[in-house]
């Protein structure tokens, strides 16, 4: 993986991932990863064992190779090692130390949302917990060291929950279109093809991704029949559409989302027709963002191909996602719950103030 | 809720549009108002219901008329009817304005549960919840229930409703209070169940007008009873709806020091009781507003009848008397009176300048106080400051934030421990003060400067409307830290208050651009953000602010140029504001007509003179919550849904409990 600079040129790492996960998603690979699953963690400790000073952006990077892990979880997986790797004595050292770990991952990658968005739930989960005063340091340490292992396991759970709250929005004979390939949506669509509901699903093809490819590939193991849309043809097949379904790389503040690019294109036309617009997303990805417009983001850029050779003078739009205000989205499903946008302020109000 | 007052009566009819005169109310016949009994009080109230009626219902409604008389007086056993009218009253005199037609009594009327009581007149009053019973169900529906605020103002009032009363003139309003003054105590009681019987049969109006006369009545036997006796009359229709009927009983029944406690608990939850605006349409109270007052106005002539609601006086003749006054009076504290001056005169504008001003008036006045003997501090000095309140209105009806900041105050003089010395409470006070114009209004400038500058990037152009201290702050702020951008303001007569912000940022180097608000469409193309100041943000985004606000902010979003609000949360307010029309304030109308260097100084005083013309000068208008994009506070940037969110988490801890 290049290393993230700060230039604006440079590729954002967080996409690199993406592209490395979206190729081993497939169930083909799923089941080798999972048996890789274990080996890295041997190995990350004995990394841990023998090389000083404790680098938290390695650390970060062994688990992120994990193919189904979400990159927050990554990151507090990292943090946990931060914990146990840290010297400290007090809470309020442990808290210092935990801060700049913290501020190292996401000034590692500023374009990642999820992980700024993990990154600050850990250190409000250990403010608070702080807070309680544990008279033995020792036991709060390994309570949240306790609490940071079982994130993952949120993580899945939380994907589960997601499936099913969204069992009810999806009725037998309905058209879904999707755009993007991510995780949550997938497992909805996977709930409700093993609840025996008759759907069809339209995918985008997603370029510069590739994710319409790599979706119909696992949809059709699903047996969910599967028809793949140029980009643009998407507001000329709405009309058949009856949902959309999307992901979220992050959902900020005001109640909107940022995904990949092309969700912001998808919404406005959906809400134009009065299709209901779906997102899944976590609960770990809601994010004290708040972009008033395309450009109010930190810029995250990825390489694009076209194939053939384009002449130098010509500039290429390469931003990797875009943002999609509240109004154009329907129901947010998280393992909350099944919110309205405007709720989600109300959640991050609770939780970081 | 027609059902359950019975067959209207021929309703008047109401013109809508703008008319100068008021239409007279047709007169409804009253019966021989004799001091025998409670009937005439009953009937007598109905007259009172002449002029308020028409302010609980819109100007295209027809409001019931006011023969009332034949229904009220088939009524068994009468209660007294908690009259929203003497209740707003008060409270219009200690809080900031709120919508006179607010009235929870209406959606008291179908929630609660009969009284246990079995009366026929009990049930009228459990309408209003009376019983004790319900109260708690019906506190539960209303965030805040309280209706303490008659407890702490019934000191002041009775004293000055008393005077009121000694000065009554020859109208049917004050026939009705003398009526109730020559009242006997042991009437009182049995006069106030008869109103009450009548409650879901009157309107709000006579209500209120019944409620009044109750006033009178308790103010006329205040020297015999307990302060809680009278209470039941008075108490507001809605949460105060709670509290008459046991405070009606406990008095009667159980000692003062219990009262005591059961009225510091009913004052706890009126104390959140949202105030009412005075409506200034309901001539008798504003005769008695008047008597009162210290601030000698005289209304204007020429009003428009949209806004009857509101006050509007004669200006500029009110100043001279009042600062050769400072030395002599002895009621108002003199740094308050100075504050109700520079109101008066227009010298202070700004809600934060204004509510600063306030509030270190009311430290030096807390400063300067002494509890009188054989009075409690709590209660005393609440009175007065009530009385205080009183007078800032008559100057300068309250903003939001300063009926926001008078909650606080009282709420601390509330909370204040009993065991403590005077000078000691004194001191606390004065430290509670000053840590809320710190913490709440100074730190969370600050604070809310340093998340909008983050919106502010490279190249951007920024429009701004009118002068706020807030967004003057960003916009230095981030000039200083380098940023290069533009400033667009806008403006509009007849304040200019623009160009105030105008002359200071170019003293200090911004690049600037000035427009009149008629331009604000040409020049919202070149425009990437629009920043606005704020007096106060309701329960539904909507946004309270200057006058011309409104346009601004809907150009902007025609344009799809993000609106950014920038507010300190403690003008964060729990009602909920419709329209710009129900609570508004009236400026001076020559203001409009007098255009400097233009020679039309002549016509206007034929204008003056001009029944088909009036003037008309809101200094406040309402944008919806759709128009704003974001909302900056010092709890951080929010979108304009979450404003009931932080009321619910802060605002209660931080200011009314």
């Amino acid at each position: 993986m290049a290393d993230k600079t700060q230039t604006p040129d440079a590729i954002s790492a967080y996409y690199q991932t993406r592209a490395a996960h979206h190729g081993v998603i497939t169930s083909d690979w799923l089941a080798q990863a999972q048996a890789a699953v274990e080996q890295p963690d041997s190995s990350v400790f004995h990394d841990l064992g023998t090389e000083k000073p404790f680098n938290v952006i390695d650390e970060f990077n062994g688990w992120r190779k994990q193919p189904d892990l979400a990159e927050a979880v990554a990151a507090i997986r990292a943090m946990a090692a931060v914990i146990r790797a840290s010297e400290a004595t007090t809470m309020m050292e442990l808290e210092i130390e935990l801060k700049k770990a913290s501020d190292t991952l996401k000034s590692w990658d500023k374009t990642s949302i999820s992980l700024t968005a993990g990154c600050d739930l850990f250190i409000r989960y250990v403010t608070r917990t702080s807070a309680l005063e544990y008279e033995d340091f020792n036991s709060a340490k390994s309570r949240l060291l306790e609490r940071a292992e079982k994130f993952g396991e949120i993580s899945c759970k939380a994907r589960k929950i997601i499936a099913m709250l969204s069992q009810d929005f999806i009725f037998d004979g309905c058209t879904i279109l999707v755009h993007g390939l991510s995780r949550v949506v997938l497992e909805v669509l996977k709930t409700a093809a093993q609840n025996n509901k008759l759907f069809r699903v339209l995918c985008t093809e997603g370029r510069p991704d590739g994710t319409g490819v790599l979706l119909s590939n696992e949809l059709t193991k699903l047996d969910i029949p599967v028809k793949l849309l140029l980009d643009s043809a998407v507001a000329y097949s709405m009309d058949e559409v009856d949902m959309v379904f999307v992901g979220a790389d992050g959902v900020v503040e005001s109640g909107g989302i940022i995904n990949m690019m092309g969700t912001y294109q998808i919404a406005l036309v959906a809400h134009s027709m009065n299709k209901p617009v779906y997102v899944a997303a976590e609960s770990y990805k809601f994010a004290r963002l708040y972009p008033l417009d395309q450009k109010d983001m930190a810029p995250a850029l990825r390489p694009i191909e076209f194939g053939v050779k384009i002449p130098a003078k010509v500039e290429v739009e390469r931003s990797a996602r875009d943002y999609t205000p509240p109004q154009y989205l329907t129901l947010l499903f998280t393992d909350l719950g099944v919110l309205s946008p405007s709720v989600v302020s109300d959640e991050l109000i609770q939780l970081y103030l | 809720m027609d059902a359950r007052r019975g067959p209207l009566p021929v309703p008047k009819v109401r013109r809508v549009g703008f008319f100068t005169s008021i239409e007279p109310s047709p007169e409804s016949p009253r019966p021989n108002r004799t001091l025998s009994g409670p009937a005439e009080a009953i009937t007598s109230s109905s007259p009172l219901s002449d002029s308020p009626s028409g302010q609980f219902i819109s100007p295209v409604q027809i409001p019931p008329s006011r023969h009332r008389s034949e229904n009220l007086a088939s009524r068994a056993a009468p209660v007294p009817v908690p009259g929203p009218s003497a209740f707003r009253l008060q409270l219009a005199h200690d809080r900031a304005l709120h919508v006179g037609s607010y009235n929870p009594a209406d959606s008291l009327l179908g929630t609660s549960p009969p009284s246990s009581n079995g009366e026929v007149s009990e049930d009228s009053g459990s309408l209003f919840g009376f019983q004790r019973s319900d109260s708690a169900k019906l506190s539960a529906s209303f965030p805040n229930g309280g209706f303490d605020m008659t407890m702490a103002v019934r000191a002041p009032r009775e004293s000055e409703a008393r005077v009121a009363i000694a000065s009554t003139s020859d109208k049917k309003k004050k026939n009705v209070e003398a009526s109730g003054e020559s009242e006997s105590v042991a009437t009182k009681p049995r006069k106030e169940k008869e109103t009450k019987s009548l409650k879901d049969k009157t309107s709000k109006a006579e209500r209120r007008a019944i409620q009044e006369a109750q006033r009178a009545a308790k103010a006329a036997a205040k020297g015999e009873g307990s302060k809680r006796a009278g209470d039941s009359g008075r108490a507001k229709p809605s949460k105060a709806a709670k509290q008459p009927q046991p405070k009606k009983e406990v008095p009667q029944v159980t000692s003062s020091v219990s009262e005591k406690r059961s009225a510091a608990v009913e004052k706890e939850r009126r104390m959140d009781v949202p105030q009412t605006q005075m409506q200034y349409d309901d001539k008798s109270r504003v005769d008695k507003a008047k008597r009162r007052s210290v601030v000698e106005q005289t209304e204007s002539k020429n009003k428009v009848e949209l806004f009857l609601h509101l006050p509007q006086y004669e200006r500029g003749n009110q100043l001279p008397n009042l600062s050769s006054n400072i030395f002599t009076l002895d009621t108002i504290h003199h740094a308050v009176y100075k504050v109700g001056l520079q109101h008066l005169a227009g010298d202070i504008s700004g809600d934060n300048a204004r509510c600063i001003a306030m509030l270190q008036a009311f430290q030096e006045a807390i400063n300067d106080y002494t509890t009188p003997p054989m009075k409690d501090l709590t209660m005393d000095l609440t009175a007065k400051i009530n009385g205080y309140v009183s007078f800032l209105i008559e100057c300068r009806p309250l903003s939001m934030s300063m009926g926001n900041a008078i909650r606080f105050l009282k709420n601390q003089i509330r909370k204040l421990p009993v065991d403590l010395s005077e000078s000691e409470a004194k001191a606390s006070l004065c430290s509670e003060i000053g840590r809320f114009i710190d913490e709440k209004i100074v730190l969370a400038d600050k604070v809310i400067v340093q998340h909008a500058v983050t919106k502010i990037r490279e190249g951007e152009v920024l429009l701004t409307y009118g002068f706020s201290c807030v967004v003057e702050m960003i916009l230095l702020y981030a000039h200083e830290i380098g940023r290069k951008f533009r400033v667009v303001i806008v403006d509009s007569r007849p304040n200019l208050e623009g160009q105030k912000l105008l002359r200071r940022l170019v003293a200090r180097g911004l690049d600037c651009t000035y427009t009149h608000i008629n331009a604000v469409s040409y020049i919202m193309g070149e425009v990437t953000r629009v920043f606005l100041g704020a007096s106060s943000i309701f329960s539904n985004g909507t946004l309270y602010s200057k006058v011309g606000t409104a346009c601004v902010a809907m150009v902007a979003n025609a344009f799809s140029v993000p609106v950014i609000v920038c507010c300190e949360a403690y003008k964060f307010h729990e009602r909920v504001l419709l329209d710009s029309i129900c609570s508004n304030e009236l400026g001076d109308p020559d203001a409009i007509a007098n255009v400097p260097l233009r020679t039309n100084a002549k016509h206007s005083k034929t204008m003056d003179n001009n029944k088909n013309l009036q003037f008309l000068n809101l200094m406040y208008d309402s944008t919806p919550a759709e128009y704003i994009s974001m909302i900056v506070t010092d709890y951080g940037m929010i979108p304009p849904t979450s404003i009931p969110v932080i009321v619910r988490e802060y605002r209660r801890e931080d200011l009314l409990l």
